[in-house]
């Protein structure tokens, strides 16, 4: 044991973890600073300033006097809420019967479907949009509907891809509820529904508010889907700004329109915020195993639930998927045939593509790799970060605020973050490379897009584990060093599997930021895909369908391994 | 395990005036937990903190640990004052309430934690756990899961655990308070025997008498974060040093020791 300097020895090393924790915090903060907060915060300036006509800027608010003076305008933003409230509404209405079933009781299979449940929040949404549309196009399963190009079949794309986030959230919580609550109350006289309505419902109430804001977020700023399934007439904040960039070239008008969405984003977000507090300080509930009992289906509490949960899972989840699959593999004269996949290898009919599927699918899996390799390094880094407990009142305050800060870029549209590196980034701080054709520009955005995903499924983990735990081991002689090596890193590890399956599936499927930013010749997967649902022929829908499938197989795959490596954990949020 | 000359081995732990405090910032003085405490425990010898929850005995333990920080006071051991000197470098041991094993390591993996940090060896460190997991009642427990283990063998491992790396002192924070009355009796046996045979300095937190008088050579009453009295648990059932004292003890006011406070 040294202790000839006790005093100064201390001193320095504190000052060494000291800067420990600030290049931590820091490598983070200026990786979000150039590649999130620059573009975005450009972009928004953009829309409040002109062209004075002498090579200066001056400050001038008729961009949005114009803007929001078109009735275009305000159909567009009636359209968002609109369409966000209806998704959220059923994401809600059928995803509290799933979290009882999935969370609350036992059966055989429920791993299975647990993890059927999960698949959908993680498929590509061109692919969605591919698959509804399938569905719903004359001479589909559901044609009969008439629910091609409707409002109706977009809400039920948004249901379909949130409904995990809602299962997964309030099932998380509710699966660690103490069910003594609920059974004294039922022993005062409670009907099951009572007893639900009165105890158990609001001791939900932060992961419901959690999640209904998440899935508002999700619905307010979706655009893949959108574009696939709105046709010509339907638009909402995202697919304008997208429009008015790349159709009208009117950059002015789309950076309106997106600090238009800022606004709504912002409110969303701080309702999220604020629920996820009072979420995780309710957190040390009881363990799994004394809470879920065996599904009765003698009694009407528990099989209305499951009813509900069994047309769900079949007709929402499984039904569009298995018609995207079936549909893929008839050939142009509606007979089976392997044709679509064996024309993957072809850049479509009349040359509607710059390359091959399959060399598409090797860009989207080199960029994403790329993606996850940065997300997981500065996601990992700030859930490292802002698992910290500082002793301090305002070092507590700064972690707090590192942790909001990384949440932005989830509530931030994809299409505004791709949009403003196209206008930021051709020098970036001066530097003379142009990152654009650099090709580092995608996995950039991408990893922008999935840094929130990885940080959410770490950072509960990480904070989850009992301060005494890292106690007891300093005590046993662990220096910090070894005690973030042999409690927070195992631990955290488990998580990390999960968060590096996340990432690399949300940046295969990745298309707001990548339908910007990827040049005809690195185009990745989704971006092929769209391409080749807007061009004419049957040739060229039929390749959409087989590359979605093989796009929602690889996607399926990477988070089916993830959630192998993720063990018996409870992981984050989502 | 060089110690520096300035250092007196023997004398074991000194407390002497420590206040922690809680939540205080430049503007407001944060809530008291300990007020000036002063406490000795003579190397080898188990010292029993006594109180009802709440009167600052655990944030003593922690403070002693190093792992809250001193308003003011200071805390030494074998005549070295320990300012400064960060926890992992105290070489002392403790033990929560509810263990706090390592969930990601198996039982024998746990134990040797301490002895990792050390650079003992592996053969030597199973030896070490095996004689540890045997002094505690577990023999063979080596490869089992902490998830598969019952509360009381729990605890027991969570001492084999602090006993390891041979502390200077251990600290045992409520070590039995989550158990049952049968088998907290029975633990608290066993834990003294322990502590005598490897005849390692204590102290140990606890709100039962009954438990505080079965392990601990003396025992520090403690309320409101101050020490009340500290005796060997005669002299406190003979001359309770108040009511206070007495009423804690469950020495119901209205006997004879009331009638003469002091006793003797």
């Amino acid at each position: 044991m040294r202790t000839a300097t006790p005093v100064g020895g201390v001193a320095r090393r504190g000052l060494g973890r000291g800067a420990g924790w600030a290049l931590a915090a820091g490598v983070p903060l200026v990786f979000l600073g150039v590649f999130f907060a620059w573009p975005v915060v450009s972009l928004v300036l953009e829309g409040f300033f002109a062209d004075d006509g002498a090579g200066g800027r001056v400050l001038d608010l008729t961009g949005f006097v114009e803007v929001l003076s078109e009735q275009r305008t305000w159909r567009v933003i009636a359209q968002t809420l609109a369409q966000a409230t209806a998704g959220t509404v059923l994401a809600l209405l059928l995803g509290l019967p799933g979290a009882y079933v999935l969370y609350r009781c036992r059966f055989p299979g429920r791993t299975l479907v647990r993890g059927l449940v999960t698949v959908p929040f993680v498929l590509p949404t061109v692919v969605v949009g591919v698959a509804f549309r399938a569905l719903f196009v004359e001479g589909g399963p559901l044609g009969w509907a008439g629910l091609e190009d409707s409002f109706a079949a977009i809400v039920l794309a948004l249901v379909f891809f949130n409904y995990a986030v809602v299962v997964r959230t309030v099932g998380g919580l509710w699966e660690r509820l103490d069910p003594r609550a609920e059974q004294a109350a039922r022993a005062l006289g409670a009907t099951p529904w009572r007893a639900f309505r009165t105890v158990t419902l609001p001791a939900l109430g932060p992961a419901v508010a959690s999640a209904a804001a998440v899935v508002f977020l999700f619905c307010a700023t979706a655009f893949g889907v959108v574009l696939v399934l709105g046709g010509v007439g339907y638009g909402t904040i995202e697919t304008e700004i997208w429009v008015r960039t790349t159709q009208f070239l009117d950059l002015r008008a789309a950076a309106v329109l997106s600090v238009l969405q800022l606004v709504v984003v912002t409110g969303a977000l701080l309702a999220s915020a604020r629920a996820r507090g009072r979420r995780e300080r309710a957190l040390h509930l009881t363990s799994e195993r004394t809470s879920s009992h065996r599904l009765r289906l003698t009694s009407a509490s528990d099989v209305v639930p499951a009813a509900v949960t069994l047309v769900v899972v079949l007709g929402l989840l499984v039904l569009p998927m298995a018609g995207l699959v079936a549909r893929s593999f008839r050939g142009p004269d509606g007979a089976w045939s392997l044709h679509n996949y064996v024309a993957l290898g072809t850049t479509g009919g009349r040359n509607a593509l710059s390359v091959t599927v399959w060399e598409a699918t090797a860009n989207s899996l080199r960029t994403a790799a790329l993606a996850t390799v940065l997300a997981v390094v500065v996601g990992g880094l700030v859930a490292l970060v802002a698992s910290r407990r500082p002793r301090s009142g305002s070092g507590r305050r700064a972690v707090g605020v590192l942790d909001g800060l990384f949440m932005l870029p989830l509530g931030v549209s994809a299409v505004t973050v791709g949009f403003g590196f196209l206008i930021t980034l051709d020098r970036p701080l001066g530097v003379d490379v142009d990152l654009r054709t650099a090709g580092l520009l995608v996995p950039i955005a991408q990893a922008v897009v999935a840094i929130p995903l990885v940080v959410r499924t770490v950072l509960p983990v990480l904070r989850a584990i009992d301060p005494r735990l890292r106690d007891a081991a300093a005590v046993l002689g662990a220096a910090p060093g070894r005690v973030l090596r042999t409690v927070d890193g195992p631990i955290g590890l488990r998580s990390l599997g999960l968060a590096v399956g996340f990432a690399f599936a949300v940046s295969l499927g990745e298309f707001g930021a990548t339908s910007f930013l990827a040049r005809p010749d690195t185009a990745t997967l989704p971006v092929v895909i769209y391409r080749l649902i807007g061009r004419p022929g049957a040739e060229n829908y039929g390749m959409a369908l087989a590359a979605s499938v093989v796009l929602a197989a690889l996607t399926a795959t990477v988070m089916m391994v993830a959630e192998r490596l993720r063990g018996d954990r409870p992981g984050g949020e989502f | 395990m060089g110690t520096t000359g300035s250092t007196r081995p023997g004398r074991g732990l000194e407390v002497r005036d420590v206040v922690v405090r809680y939540g205080a910032t430049r503007r407001r003085p944060g809530t008291v937990a300990v007020d000036g405490v002063s406490l000795e425990v003579a190397s080898g010898e188990i010292v029993a903190l006594l109180g009802p929850s709440g009167c600052g005995k655990s944030s003593l333990l922690r403070a002693v640990a190093g792992l809250e920080h001193l308003a003011s006071g200071s805390v030494a051991f074998d005549g070295q004052d320990l300012a400064g000197v960060p926890v992992h470098r105290r070489r002392f041991g403790l033990l929560f309430q509810d263990g706090q094993l390592f969930p990601h390591r198996d039982v024998g993996r746990n134990v040797g934690y301490g002895l990792e940090t050390q650079g003992v060896p592996r053969a030597e460190r199973e030896t070490r756990v095996r004689e540890l997991l045997d002094a505690v009642g577990l023999a063979g427990y080596e490869r089992r899961s902490v998830a598969t283990l019952s509360g009381g063998e729990q605890q027991r491992v969570a001492l084999a655990r602090a006993l390891a790396p041979r502390p200077r002192l251990l600290l045992l924070d409520e070590p039995l308070s989550a158990l049952d009355r049968r088998l907290r009796e029975r633990l608290a046996v066993d834990v003294r025997e322990t502590l005598r045979l490897t005849g390692t300095t204590s102290v140990f937190v606890t709100h039962d008498h009954d438990e505080a008088f079965t392990v601990a050579d003396r025992v520090a009453v403690m309320d409101r974060g101050r020490i009340l009295q500290v005796d060997s648990s005669d002299v406190l059932l003979r001359a309770p040093a108040s009511a206070q004292v007495a009423e804690f003890l469950g020495l119901v006011p209205g006997d004879e020791l009331v009638d003469e406070p002091t006793g003797r």
